[in-house]
C-alpha cells in the first residue's frame, strides 16, 4: 500500500489532496476489508473441496436444490391430487414396475398417503418449504443477531447491559420449548413458525456477532479510525460488520440445519406448516398412527428431514474448518 | 471460591426475573380467552366475569404480575383450569417421569458418547474414527420423533417375536399397578412422599416390585435411546476433538518420555483435561434432552411435563402452561450455574481467572 503512494509523484496539491483522501479510504473504509474478505473466501473455496465432508454436505443439498427447483417436473402427481379414481386405496405401499410391481397397477414410488395422494410428489414438494422455511428463519435471525450484537458490543455500557441480559434470557429456555410458546402466542402457521425459530435463534447470532465486536474494537485500525475523525456508524458498517461476517456465515450454515429440524418439529406438533401443504413434518404428523401398518409413510418423511440436516451440518462443519483451521478437528 | 460461587449465583438472578416477566407475558398474551377455555364455550358473560375476578384476570396487568411474583415466590403456582389441581400438585405428579427419562437419556448418551469419542480422538483417522464420526454426523441430523417412530416399529413390529421385542409406549404394561413405597412403609402422604414414589423404576426396585421394575424399565429404553441419539452424537465428537487437541500438547509429550504406560498416558492425564469441554456440552444437552422430551414423550405417550405441557398449550390451560415453562426454563438456569460450579472445580484457572 505504501509502494503505491510513494511511487506517485506530487506535482500539485491537487495531487496531494486527491493521496490523502484515498489514503484516508483506506484506512476506514471498505475496499481494504473487501479485498481481504476476497482473499479469504478464495482461500477458503480451495479448502473447502479438499473436504470429504463438505463435498458431501454440497452434493446432498444440491439434490434437495434440484427437487425444490425441478418439484413440477420431476413430481409425477400434483401434491394435493387425490387418486382414489385411479384405482389407488388409502395408504398403498410403494410400487415400482422394475422392482417386480404388477404392471397393471399405476406406478406410485413411494407409494400412497392416507388421502390417497402420491407420496412422492408430495415428498418431492415438501423440500421447496423445507428449504425455503429454514432459510428464511436464519436469514431473519442472523439480520437482527446481528444488529443486536453491533450495538451491544460497539457502544458497551447500558446498551450492551440492557439488550445482553433479554438475549440470555432469551437463551435460558430450550429452544424448542420457547418456540413452542411463541407460536401459542402468535398461532400455529408456516409464517409464525418461521417467526418464532428466528426469534428463538437470534441470540446466538447476537452473541456472536457481540464477541467479535469486542475484539476488533480494540485493534488498532479502528483506534487509527476514531483518530482520523471517521464517524461511528462508518466504523461500525465498513470495519467491524465485514470482520464479523466469517463466525457468522459459519453459524448460520449450521443454524439453518437446527432451524430445518425445529420447524419439522413444530409441524410434527401441529403448530407451524398446516396441512395439506406437503411439509415433511406434518406429511409425518399425519400418519404417525399408521407406523405398525404403513411404515414407510413415516420412513420417507423423515429420512428427507434428515438428509436435509446432514447437509447443512456438513457443509458448516467443512466451512468452518476451510476459513477457520484452528476451530474445528 | 466462595466469592466466585456468590458471584455467579446473583448473576443468575436477573436471569430468573426476566424468565418470569417473559412468562407470564407470553401466558397473557395466548389469544382466547381463559375463562371460555376452562369452562367451555357455553359458559355465560356472568359465570365468566365471576371467574375472572376469581383468578384476578380483571386486575392492571402489572398488578397480576406483582400477585404472580409473591405467588411463585411462596410455592403457588396457581390452579390448573382443566384438571382443576394445583399446578404444584400436577408437577409432583409429572416431573419424575421426566427426570426419569431424561435422567436414563443422559446416562445413555454418557455411557456410549464417551467411550466413542475416546477411541475416535484416539485411533484419530481410523475406520473406527471415520465410522463414529459419520454415525455422529447422522446421529445429530436425526429428527427424534422420527427415530422414536422407527424405533417402535423395529422394536414392536419387526422384531414382535424375538427376544429383542420391546414395549412401544406408555410406562407399563397394562393391568400393573405400582404400589408407593410410603403405603408399603406407612409413611405419611405428602408432596414429597408422593413425588418421589412417582419415580416408578426407583419406588419399585426400593419396594422389591421386580414385575413392576422389569416392565417400567423395558418401558424406557425405547424413549430414552431416542432421546439420547442427539446429545450422545454431541458428545462423542466434542471428546474426540477435545481428545484430539490434549493430546497434541507438551505436557502429554512429557507423559510419555517419562515411560507412562499409554494407558495411563490417555486415560488419566490427557482424558481428565479433555474432559473439561465435555462437561459443559453435557449441561447444554440438558435443554435439548427437555425440548426433546415433549416430542419423546408425545410419541411413546408418557404424561411427563413435555406432554403435558404440549397438551396444556393445546387447551389453553395457561396457568400450566406459565408453571411448567418457568420450571423448565429455571432448571435449565440452575444445571447450567451447576454446570459452571462442576467446571470451576475442575479446572482451577477459572478460579483464578
Amino acid at each position: 500500500m505504501t509502494d503505491e503512494y510513494d511511487d506517485r509523484p506530487l506535482e500539485s496539491v491537487e495531487a496531494s489532496d486527491e493521496i490523502r483522501d484515498k489514503v484516508r479510504m483506506d484506512l476506514s473504509g471498505g475496499d481494504v476489508s473487501a479485498t481481504t474478505t476476497g482473499g479469504l473466501w478464495r482461500t477458503a473455496g480451495r479448502e473447502i473441496i479438499r473436504k470429504k465432508s463438505a463435498i458431501v454436505g454440497m452434493a446432498l443439498l444440491s439434490i434437495l436444490l434440484l427437487l425444490a427447483i425441478f418439484a413440477p417436473v420431476i413430481a409425477p402427481y400434483d401434491p394435493d391430487q387425490v387418486l382414489f379414481d385411479e384405482g389407488v386405496s388409502p395408504r398403498d405401499p410403494p410400487c415400482v414396475h422394475i422392482l417386480g410391481c404388477d404392471a397393471d397397477q399405476p406406478q406410485h414410488i413411494l407409494g400412497i398417503d392416507g388421502n390417497g395422494r402420491d407420496y412422492f410428489s408430495r415428498i418431492v414438494y415438501g423440500s421447496r418449504i423445507s428449504l425455503l422455511a429454514a432459510f428464511v428463519a436464519v436469514l431473519f435471525a442472523v439480520f437482527w443477531g446481528t444488529i443486536v450484537g453491533l450495538l451491544a458490543g460497539f457502544f458497551g455500557g447500558w446498551t450492551d447491559n440492557v439488550l445482553m441480559r433479554v438475549m440470555d434470557v432469551l437463551l435460558s429456555f430450550p429452544s424448542l420449548l420457547l418456540a413452542i410458546a411463541v407460536v401459542t402466542v402468535l398461532g400455529p402457521g408456516l409464517i409464525n413458525a418461521i417467526l418464532a425459530i428466528a426469534i428463538v435463534t437470534i441470540p446466538q447470532y447476537a452473541r456472536i456477532v457481540r464477541s467479535s465486536v469486542l475484539s476488533i474494537r480494540e485493534q488498532e485500525y479502528v483506534s487509527a479510525d476514531r483518530a482520523l475523525g471517521v464517524t461511528r456508524w462508518r466504523i461500525l458498517a465498513h470495519r467491524i460488520f465485514p470482520n464479523t461476517l466469517t463466525p457468522l456465515i459459519v453459524m448460520a450454515t449450521l443454524g439453518i440445519a437446527t432451524a430445518v429440524l425445529e420447524i419439522a418439529s413444530l409441524s410434527f406438533l401441529g403448530l407451524g406448516v398446516q396441512p395439506p401443504t406437503p411439509e415433511w413434518g406434518s406429511m409425518l404428523a399425519a400418519e404417525r398412527n399408521q407406523v405398525f401398518t404403513a411404515p414407510h409413510l413415516v420412513f420417507f418423511a423423515g429420512l428427507m428431514i434428515m438428509w436435509n440436516v446432514l447437509g447443512f451440518n456438513l457443509l458448516g462443519d467443512g466451512l468452518r474448518d476451510a476459513i477457520d483451521p484452528r476451530l474445528g478437528k | 471460591m466462595g466469592r466466585f460461587l456468590l458471584r455467579r449465583f446473583i448473576s443468575s438472578i436477573p436471569v430468573i426475573i426476566g424468565i418470569l416477566a417473559l412468562v407470564f407475558a407470553l401466558a397473557r398474551m395466548i389469544p382466547g380467552d381463559p375463562c371460555r377455555a376452562a369452562l367451555g364455550e357455553r359458559a355465560t358473560d356472568e359465570i365468566c366475569d365471576a371467574y375472572n375476578e376469581r383468578y384476578g384476570l380483571n386486575d392492571p396487568i402489572h398488578i397480576q404480575f406483582g400477585i404472580y411474583l409473591k405467588d411463585v415466590a411462596t410455592g403457588d403456582l396457581g390452579q390448573s383450569f382443566r384438571f382443576g389441581i394445583p399446578v404444584t400438585e400436577l408437577l409432583i405428579q409429572r416431573l419424575p417421569t421426566t427426570i426419569e427419562l431424561a435422567g436414563a437419556a443422559l446416562f445413555i448418551a454418557i455411557i456410549v458418547g464417551v467411550p466413542l469419542g475416546i477411541i475416535s480422538g484416539y485411533r484419530h483417522n481410523s475406520k473406527t474414527d471415520v465410522a463414529t464420526m459419520i454415525g455422529a454426523n447422522i446421529g445429530v441430523a436425526m429428527p427424534v420423533f422420527w427415530l422414536g417412530l422407527m424405533l417402535q416399529y423395529v422394536f414392536a413390529v419387526f422384531l414382535r417375536d424375538t427376544p429383542l421385542a420391546l414395549p412401544p409406549s406408555g410406562k407399563l404394561d397394562a393391568g400393573l399397578i405400582p404400589v408407593p413405597f410410603y403405603e408399603l412403609w406407612h409413611l405419611p402422604l405428602n408432596g414429597l412422599t408422593e413425588f418421589l414414589s412417582e419415580f416408578t423404576i426407583m419406588n419399585a426396585l426400593v419396594t422389591f416390585q421386580w414385575e413392576v421394575f422389569t416392565s417400567a424399565s423395558l418401558h424406557l429404553i425405547l424413549p430414552a435411546v431416542a432421546l439420547a441419539t442427539i446429545p450422545m452424537a454431541i458428545i462423542a465428537r466434542m471428546t474426540r476433538s477435545s481428545l484430539l487437541d490434549v493430546l497434541g500438547l507438551d505436557y502429554v509429550r512429557t507423559s510419555r518420555a517419562k515411560g507412562l504406560r499409554e494407558r495411563s498416558v490417555v486415560l488419566k492425564h490427557a482424558l481428565r483435561n479433555a474432559m473439561l469441554p465435555v462437561v459443559t456440552i453435557i449441561g447444554l444437552s440438558f435443554g435439548l434432552l427437555l425440548g426433546g422430551a415433549i416430542l419423546t414423550e408425545t410419541i411413546f405417550n408418557l404424561t411427563g411435563v413435555g406432554k403435558t405441557l404440549f397438551d396444556a398449550i393445546t387447551s389453553r390451560d395457561y396457568t400450566v402452561v406459565q408453571g411448567f415453562t418457568l420450571v423448565v426454563a429455571v432448571s435449565f438456569v440452575i444445571v447450567n450455574l451447576l454446570v459452571d460450579l462442576l467446571y470451576t472445580y475442575l479446572d482451577p484457572r477459572v478460579r483464578v481467572s
